[in-house]
């Protein structure tokens, strides 16, 4: 149960993984997560299904290796399994056909994009994606997000790769040369507090995928909260996606880094074990 | 009671051994002895490790405590009890030192005597009705206690007695959630013979047993042993598996499952929507008690943080309430405090709760609550803005409500708050099935028999119930079970007729 078939290296922090979860597999819908902890004593961390595949009974994550979680899971192999895995997860995305869909996916943010894009794509949309990182090594699924867009346009910090400058300014033009129905954007919460804003200007509907922190992903315990439009909302139920012009971003970034100091800690330790062992 | 209980009731009280043991002391001699008092930690250790509060009681404490129950012709003890056991016989059974025959007694109407033992609310329910309380004004039979100690004995003597399973019959039956409705449900179901399974959306069985009510009330460990005497009576579980979202009701009913429990809690913590409360380390017990409980968070060598505070306020007075704000100290808390909005007499709290807590130097803030949090610019919080209350008039419930006093706010330096004024049912289930009714708080609607608007879904405990106790949702799971039977029965005939 729960073994990896499949791993796959975008760069050096970004892994793909393929596990066996057949019940995952077949019920999950664009937009769903599933929560997995390695180990005993580990940690339940929430990661967004980016492909299934019904036959094989497999689902796909892509992991971007920030602490002590993620790392572990970057360090199984081939053939080991996943402690726990528990999903489908949240809402489905709600797909239709709008008219001309303006995707846009920051860093990692790509691989949850992805399966949501190929929905929109399926149901007759127009879909403009904008693929937005650091570096050149940190743009991941470009082959398979232009598989599902009619369109892809690539933009970096540093101009290692597609244009220089930041997702917004990609975005923009597309806004600039276009009627735009609906925006998604995923990403860090930085980035989507922007790309908000950025649509807001322009009055597009747009929604994010919300990636704040979670304990059990079932509405049980709260730890995922945040405010929309003046409410508590509890991302795992009730999302992960919400109207991004609703989304109180400035809250979720400050209820993100909770637990910075204490993980930056647990990371250091767990990388000089890793090292010294 | 129902007539030929109470039947059942005279002829085994007139048994000899009863008789003889009731010969051995005179009544006035029982009445006048004092109530035993349990083995407990120093308050002043206990605040500083997990380990459990109570000791337990020895095998001379416990047959004295035995000897006080003078063993009515009428015992109303019984009728305190959700689920009946049959208070008196087991009692009587300590008394003669069969110790083993004391927890057979509890196991015939209840399969967790070692948990009810430790976290029943007795004081409300069978030692409220004992006639030690009802007309002696005395303190009443330990019930609780000796239900604790027979169960314990059982464990540890290694003997623990395995329920007998009927023939297995292959009808595949699910519970959906595996807290201590569906724990009962399944033993009655495997007893009668029937394929249980056991769904759960965390990664351990249990439910609030392992994820809320901390070690120093109820060791995991107990919690283990029935399960795993379960898994012996062929009760299958599955973890990881959130029933209408890991696979629908149909897909269930595809594989096979005739009738399904869903016992899936109140599992929803609800926040009081005041300015503040989402700053970082406001937490709602749920989160707190979970991070800690089920994750193991306060241990070095877990994954899961959980921050240790100085100052620490619990907002509310139930279990749930004491429970957080016990573990805050035993964390390290200098200032570990209850702020509750009524006084100590409304807190819902189990009484020894509350005794603990004042005994382990809790502070509490009666007729305090707060209106709005402050945090620094990290968005931690750092104050919280607390409100006087006083008692007014009593409503039509009869509870005098409280009042805010205008103007009394005062601030209270904080590093972590836990909110705990309760929870909402878990919508999930509701949420997933077409058709499933439910009342106007959430909770799914059933008949007397535990059946829902759904003739193959039977429901039970906190989704029912909404936050209730945990004798409660067992009781309702033998219910359900028993109905649910007769239910698979008669349709089985049906389809055989037709
Ligand atoms: C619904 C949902 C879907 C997600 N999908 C994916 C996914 O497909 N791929 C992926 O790589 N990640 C995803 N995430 C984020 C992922 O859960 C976190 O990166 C992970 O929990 C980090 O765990 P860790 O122990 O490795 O790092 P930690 O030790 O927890 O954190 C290390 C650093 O990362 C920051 N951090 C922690 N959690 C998050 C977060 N949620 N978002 C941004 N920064 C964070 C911390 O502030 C800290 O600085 C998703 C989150 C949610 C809620
Ligand atoms: C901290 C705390 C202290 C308490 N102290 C006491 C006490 O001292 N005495 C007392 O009598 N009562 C106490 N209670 C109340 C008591 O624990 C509950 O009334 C009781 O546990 C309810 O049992 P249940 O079986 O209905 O649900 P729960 O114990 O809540 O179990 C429900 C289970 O269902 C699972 N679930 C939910 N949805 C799904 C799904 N869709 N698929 C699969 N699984 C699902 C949940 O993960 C959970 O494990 C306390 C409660 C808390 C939180
Ligand atoms: S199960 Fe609870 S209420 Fe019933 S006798 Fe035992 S302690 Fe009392
Ligand atoms: S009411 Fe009290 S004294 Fe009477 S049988 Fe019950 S426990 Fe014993
Ligand atoms: S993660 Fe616990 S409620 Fe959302």
């Amino acid at each position: 149960m729960n073994t990896i078939i499949d791993k796959q290296y975008f760069s050096e922090k970004v892994v793909k993984l393929t596990i066996l979860a057949p019940d995952i597999a077949k019920n999950r819908k664009p937009g769903n997560f599933v929560i997995i902890k390695i180990g005993e004593k580990g940690e339940r961390i929430p990661l967004t299904i980016a492909g299934a595949d019904i036959e094989k009974g497999s689902v796909d994550l892509v992991v971007q290796i920030v602490g002590v979680s993620s790392h572990k899971l970057s360090a199984l192999n081939i053939g080991d399994a996943v402690t726990d895995i528990v999903g489908p997860l949240g809402q489905a995305t709600h797909i239709e056909k709008v008219g001309t869909i303006l995707a846009a996916g920051g860093g990692v943010g790509a691989a949850p994009l992805l399966p949501i894009i190929e929905a929109f794509k399926k149901a007759g949309n127009k879909v403009i994606t904008v693929l937005a990182a650091r570096n050149k090594d940190l743009i991941i699924l470009e082959d398979e997000v232009r598989k599902h867009s009619d369109e892809v346009i690539i933009m970096t910090d540093d101009g290692s790769y597609g244009t220089k400058g930041l997702v917004t300014a990609g975005m923009e033009e597309v806004i600039q040369r276009e009627k735009i129905d609906l925006s998604v954007v995923i990403g860090p919460a930085i980035m989507m507090k922007y790309a908000a804003m950025t649509t807001k200007k322009y009055n597009i509907n747009t929604i994010a995928s919300l990636n704040t922190i979670m304990v059990d992903g079932t509405g049980m315990c709260g730890a995922c909260r945040i405010t929309v439009d003046g409410k508590t909302k509890f991302v795992c139920i009730d999302g992960p996606e919400f109207d991004a012009h609703k989304v109180d971003f400035d809250e979720m970034l400050l209820r993100l880094s909770a637990y910075k100091d204490m993980e930056a800690k647990a990371y250091e330790k767990h990388i000089s074990c890793k090292t010294q062992s | 009671m129902a007539e030929n209980q109470t039947e059942y009731y005279k002829i085994e009280r007139a048994q000899e051994w009863r008789a003889e043991i009731r010969k051995n002391i005179k009544v006035k001699d029982r009445t006048e002895m004092i109530r035993v008092k349990m083995l407990e930690q120093d308050p002043l250790i206990r605040n500083k490790n997990g380990l459990e509060v109570n000791l337990g009681l020895t095998e001379e404490l416990a047959v004295t405590e035995a000897q006080r129950c003078i063993d009515c012709p009428d015992p109303t003890c019984i009728t305190g009890c959700p689920v009946n056991i049959y208070i008196p016989k087991f009692i009587k059974k300590i008394e003669i030192r069969d110790f083993l025959g004391a927890a057979q007694v509890l196991k015939e109407t209840n399969s967790l005597p070692a948990v009810c033992g430790r976290v029943c609310p007795q004081e409300k329910q069978c030692e409220n009705s004992c006639f030690y309380t009802i007309k002696l004004n005395k303190p009443p039979v330990a019930i609780g206690f000796l239900e604790r100690f027979a169960a314990d004995y059982e464990r540890n003597s290694g003997k623990i007695n395995i329920p007998e399973t009927a023939q297995k019959n292959n009808i595949k039956v699910a519970g959906i959630g595996s807290g201590p409705a569906s724990l009962a449900w399944a033993t009655d179901m495997a007893r009668m013979g029937y394929d249980v399974t056991v769904f759960e959306a965390l990664h351990e069985i249990g439910g609030v047993l392992k994820y809320g009510i901390p070690e120093f009330r109820l060791p995991n460990s107990i919690v283990d042993i029935e399960i795993n005497n379960l898994k012996k009576m062929g009760v299958k579980f599955v973890t990881n598996f959130v029933v209408g979202k890991t696979a629908s009701l149909d897909d269930l009913r595809e594989q096979g499952f005739q009738a399904f429990f869903v016992a899936s809690g109140a599992g929803l913590p609800r926040f009081m929507d005041i300015p503040g409360e989402n700053s970082i380390n406001i937490f709602s017990s749920n989160e707190y008690l979970t991070r800690i409980n089920l994750m193991g968070a306060a241990k070095d060598d877990y994954d899961t943080p959980v921050p240790f505070g100085k100052n620490v306020a619990v907002i509310g007075g139930g279990n749930t309430a004491m429970d957080s704000v016990r573990t805050a100290k035993r964390l390290g808390a200098e200032r570990a405090m209850i702020v509750y909005r009524r006084t100590r007499n409304e807190m819902p709290a189990r009484v020894e709760e509350v005794e603990h807590a004042i005994e382990e130097q809790i502070e509490f803030m009666n007729l305090n609550n707060p209106v709005s949090y402050i945090a620094d610019q990290k968005g931690r919080v750092t104050k919280m803005v607390l409100q006087k209350m006083v008692l007014g008039e009593p409503d039509s419930s009869g509870r005098r409500s409280p009042v805010p006093l205008e103007g009394s706010e005062y601030e209270v330096d904080v590093d972590i708050v836990v909110v705990a004024v309760g929870v909402s049912p878990n919508p999930l289930i509701p949420a997933s099935v077409k058709g499933l009714e439910t009342t106007k708080w959430g909770t799914i609607k059933v008949n007397e028999q535990f059946q829902s608007s759904i003739e193959d879904i039977f429901a039970g405990g906190d989704i029912v119930r909404g936050g209730a106790t945990v004798i409660l949702a067992m009781g309702d799971g033998r219910k359900a079970a028993e109905n649910m039977d007769i239910y698979i029965k008669t349709t089985l005939k049906h389809k055989s007729n037709d």
